[in-house]
């Protein structure tokens, strides 16, 4: 064993506090969902209301945001993918020097707090309501700036991987045009990258509340809110159905990356 | 290990090898911010000729490929490939194959889909590709691979199925980005060799770019020496050997000693001796001896005395170099039937062949 590395106690001390600090919170709401108010004790009473006709009405504000807040996580993943994708091809590419002035563009929304951003959009939405109307999607347009660190991260990770300017050039002189290049030989060489960046979009756009809250759209989040006020229950049960969404999201990802490095080795 | 090639009937490539194309480059000038890089290229490759671009790292060979590809734009000068001008048209509309220094396959394809990319891109039917793409392995010997992903490949076998690829859409020209320095020694070789063969039966254009004289000098039709953006001197491997125009050629081209001499016109005094020199000089020189223009002498025929320091042996000659009392190192080429021990004195003279020489700075 490596004589740096810290001894089998104190990893597994370690590895508990940090398994507890995210175990306690999950375990607690879901104790939370099973509490039977008429009877006392654990049932699964709030459970089955998911499936009540009789609370469907409660329920149907969460279905309602659940629905855009997926429209716009498509929206969202078309920008990453047929906006950013190619820019940080492109400025791989063509533009390398522009690289660390795009980087840090694009870093940047990170270290503005979702408030801050609301109170620049506010005038470009009164627009975009004028002329695309004031449909749930549009706030894709503000999604695609929140999700750009990480999209970044993820695309730029293995844009770095790949030798995409050989790829390129072998291509072009084979006869490819550029689209051919990008989509027939550098998308797919990056498609871990690009996966990811998608998931971590969708992850993104279900857990954002700000903004929507704050331009009046009703989204998954916005919708679990106006829910709570009638039934704290419900909201509960959502948020882990959501958690373990992302859960099985980053899972795939994971097996994304995992097979894509067996099929290089 | 080199493969018979396949029968030309078998083969669609081999079918329809032709005379090659003509390639002119004329007055190409190329800057990076400032620094020019190619300073008025002018060359012209007869069509199905060899040439190689032969030279120092930095000296502009790569990027003069490159502006011959359409990967780098130049500043000035015109590209010609069969009499018309495309230095406006895009890399992919040139009709050019490339193979590149580092392994350019696509990782996500197969072997026989990396082959048939080019004639997909042209419009040929996926069934048409895959059967000329196995002609166009057969010809490099790898058609037995055409299933496998290039990470299953060996560095060698990557280089062949991107030869393969470049000639399956049989391109104007070929273009070699010293396609041969990430491979061992063995396999330069016999890769080497099978690219001149497959490009004397195809009578393809090319162009071969190399750091390696030895590689240059063992394929080539002829060979550019390029040397700070200029090419310094263009011709059969023999014609540089034997008769370097300059010093820096003479240097590059070939091993050579360093020793100096006096000259006065059309001939140099070394060690006593005069000797012709290639290109007439005056005053102190720095004149470039050939190994095999130097031989061990006895008594009063040696020109120099010396000792030895080391002595190789390589196959059928051995090589040892002497230093002489003057402090001047010496490569003696001779037969390895003489085995001179390090340390053992010994008289060198020289063989009244023409030298090379430069004034000395």
């Amino acid at each position: 064993m490596n004589a740096l590395a810290p001894s089998r106690l104190t990893r597994w001390i370690v590895g508990i506090l940090v398994g507890a600090f995210f175990a306690i919170p999950l375990i607690s709401t879901f104790l939370y969902t099973l509490r039977d108010d008429k009877k006392g004790g654990y049932s699964l009473v709030h459970w089955a209301a998911l499936f009540d006709p009789a609370s469907a009405s409660m329920i149907k504000p969460i279905w309602t945001g659940l629905g855009n807040s997926l429209v716009l996580s498509v929206v969202t993943v078309v920008i990453v993918l047929v906006l950013l994708a190619p820019t940080m091809i492109l400025v791989h590419l063509r533009f390398p020097k522009l690289r660390q002035y795009f980087e840090f563009l694009a870093l940047l929304p990170i270290s503005i707090p979702a408030i801050v951003l609301v109170v620049g959009l506010s005038p470009i939405y009164l627009q975009i309501a004028r002329m695309m109307g004031t449909g749930t999607w549009t706030l894709a347009f503000a999604y695609g700036i929140t999700v750009l660190p990480f999209a970044y991260r993820a695309i730029q990770a293995s844009i770095d991987a790949a030798d995409l300017r050989t790829l390129a050039e072998a291509a072009r002189t084979l006869g490819a045009n550029w689209f051919s290049v990008v989509v027939k030989v550098l998308a797919p060489n990056i498609r871990q990258g690009l996966l990811a960046a998608s998931l971590i979009s969708v992850a993104v756009v279900l857990g954002e509340f700000t903004i929507a809250s704050l331009l009046n759209r009703q989204v998954f989040q916005t919708a679990m809110v106006v829910v709570r006020n009638q039934d704290p229950y419900l909201p509960a049960i959502f948020t882990l159905l959501a958690l373990l969404l992302v859960f099985v999201l980053l899972l795939i990802i994971g097996r994304a990356a995992r097979g894509t490095r067996k099929a290089r080795s | 290990m080199t493969t018979p090639l396949p029968a030309t009937q078998d083969n669609a490539l081999l079918a329809d090898a032709g005379e090659g194309t003509a390639v002119q480059l004329q007055a190409i000038v190329k800057s990076y911010g400032g620094s020019t890089v190619l300073h008025g290229i002018d060359l012209d490759i007869a069509p199905g000729e060899f040439v190689s671009l032969l030279g120092p790292s930095g000296c502009g060979k790569t990027t003069l490929l490159r502006v011959l590809a359409g990967l780098e734009g130049s500043d000035a000068g015109v590209v010609l490939l069969g009499g018309h001008d495309v230095s406006r048209v895009p890399t992919n509309k040139r009709d050019i194959g490339m193979v590149f220094q580092s392994y350019s396959l696509f990782p996500h394809l197969r072997v026989t889909e990396n082959t048939a990319f080019g004639l997909r891109r042209r419009g040929v039917g996926r069934a048409d590709a895959a059967k000329r793409a196995l002609d166009a392995l057969a010809l490099v010997g790898l058609e037995e691979h055409a299933g496998k992903f290039p990470h299953q490949l060996s560095g060698g076998q990557q280089q062949r199925v991107a030869l393969a690829r470049a000639l399956v859409t049989e391109p104007k020209v070929l273009l070699l980005d010293e396609p041969l320095s990430a491979l061992d020694a063995k396999v330069r070789v016999q890769l080497r060799d099978e690219i001149r063969r497959i490009q004397l039966r195809l009578g393809i254009t090319t162009v071969f770019v190399t750091h390696d004289q030895e590689e240059a000098l063992a394929v080539s039709d002829r060979i550019a020496v390029m040397n700070e953006g200029r090419i310094e001197q263009i011709g059969t491997p023999e014609e540089l050997y034997g008769t370097p125009a300059t010093a820096s050629v003479a240097a590059f081209v070939g091993l050579s000693s360093i020793v100096a001499g006096t000259a006065d016109g059309a001939e140099v005094e070394v060690w006593g001796r005069r000797l012709p020199l290639q290109t007439p000089s005056s005053g102190p020189v720095d004149v470039y001896l050939r190994p095999e223009n130097v031989a061990f002498a006895e008594g009063a025929d040696a020109d120099a005395r010396g000792t030895v320091e080391q002595s190789t042996f390589l196959g059928s000659i051995r090589r040892t170099v002497v230093r002489t009392d003057a402090g001047e190192h010496v490569t003696v080429q001779h037969s390895p039937r003489i085995r001179p021990e390090f340390g053992d004195a010994v008289g060198i003279r020289l063989l009244p062949e023409p030298v090379a020489a430069r004034p000395h700075d």
